[in-house]
């Protein structure tokens, strides 16, 4: 973590990225809402419901992975974004195409 | 094609590359990221894209407006697919002090997506002309 007088980057990296995770979540979240905007009509059935609960998830998914990765960018030097946060964040993208088209189909 | 299966099988092997060359400065790890996660948000906008496609032209037959808005989605995959690939190989790239891995998919992507709103230009004009 850092010391309290240990100049900060000023090129404000951490922050650029964090307001990059942000930006990213603000675009997930716009595809969720129109995923749910595709499957979600008057009726209330099970299909619908699953579709609702389905983006829900996979927007939560994000959330979790954006929220943990711009807490760690609060140390003075952060680590490298981990392997299992990528997978994660484009899975939580590949998810939402697939159910997606399997709706579209 | 074999450098590909390489660098797939570092996605689920962390500690492999952890354990070559040095670390690089974190601003460049960081650049880095903010790389992967602007190609995120184009695959997040491509499959936006097949969603509206979808939604906002019922006038299209079936088969037109399903094969576009898949193929939207197909891209968005793809887009997705490849932001974890490219970030990983210039991840390694870095450590080992190498150049940085080039691409042709930039270029596929913007021909990909320029034929893509041709069509789409041309089926909502005929959509039109035709009712």
């Amino acid at each position: 973590m850092s010391t309290a007088d240990e100049a900060r980057d000023p090129g404000l990296q951490p922050e650029r990225t964090r307001l990059a995770w942000r930006r990213t979540t603000l675009s997930c979240t716009v595809v969720a809402v129109l995923a749910v905007k595709l499957v979600v009509s008057d009726e209330v059935t099970a299909r619908e419901l699953t579709g609702l609960a389905l983006s829900s998830l996979v927007w939560v998914a994000f959330l979790a992975v954006a929220h943990r990765r711009i807490r760690s960018l609060g140390a003075a030097r952060p680590l490298p974004l981990s392997r299992r946060g990528a997978l994660l964040a484009a899975g939580c993208t590949v998810a939402l195409a697939v159910f997606g088209a399997a709706v579209i189909w | 094609m074999s450098d590909f299966v390489q660098s797939l099988r570092l996605w689920f092997a962390p500690r492999r590359i952890r354990d070559e060359g040095e670390t690089p400065d974190y601003r460049f790890s960081l650049a880095n990221e903010r790389t992967f996660l602007a190609w995120i948000r184009t695959a997040l906008a491509l499959i936006g894209g097949g969603f509206a496609v979808d939604q906002f032209l019922p006038d299209l037959r079936w088969g037109v407006r399903v094969g576009l808005a898949l193929a939207l989605l197909a891209g968005g995959v793809l887009c997705a697919l490849r932001a974890v690939n490219h970030w990983v190989r210039c991840e390694r790239a870095m450590r080992r002090g190498e150049d940085l891995p080039v691409s042709r998919f930039p270029a596929l992507l913007s021909l990909a997506v320029a034929a893509v709103a041709l069509a789409m230009v041309v089926l909502v004009l005929f959509g039109r002309a035709g009712r």
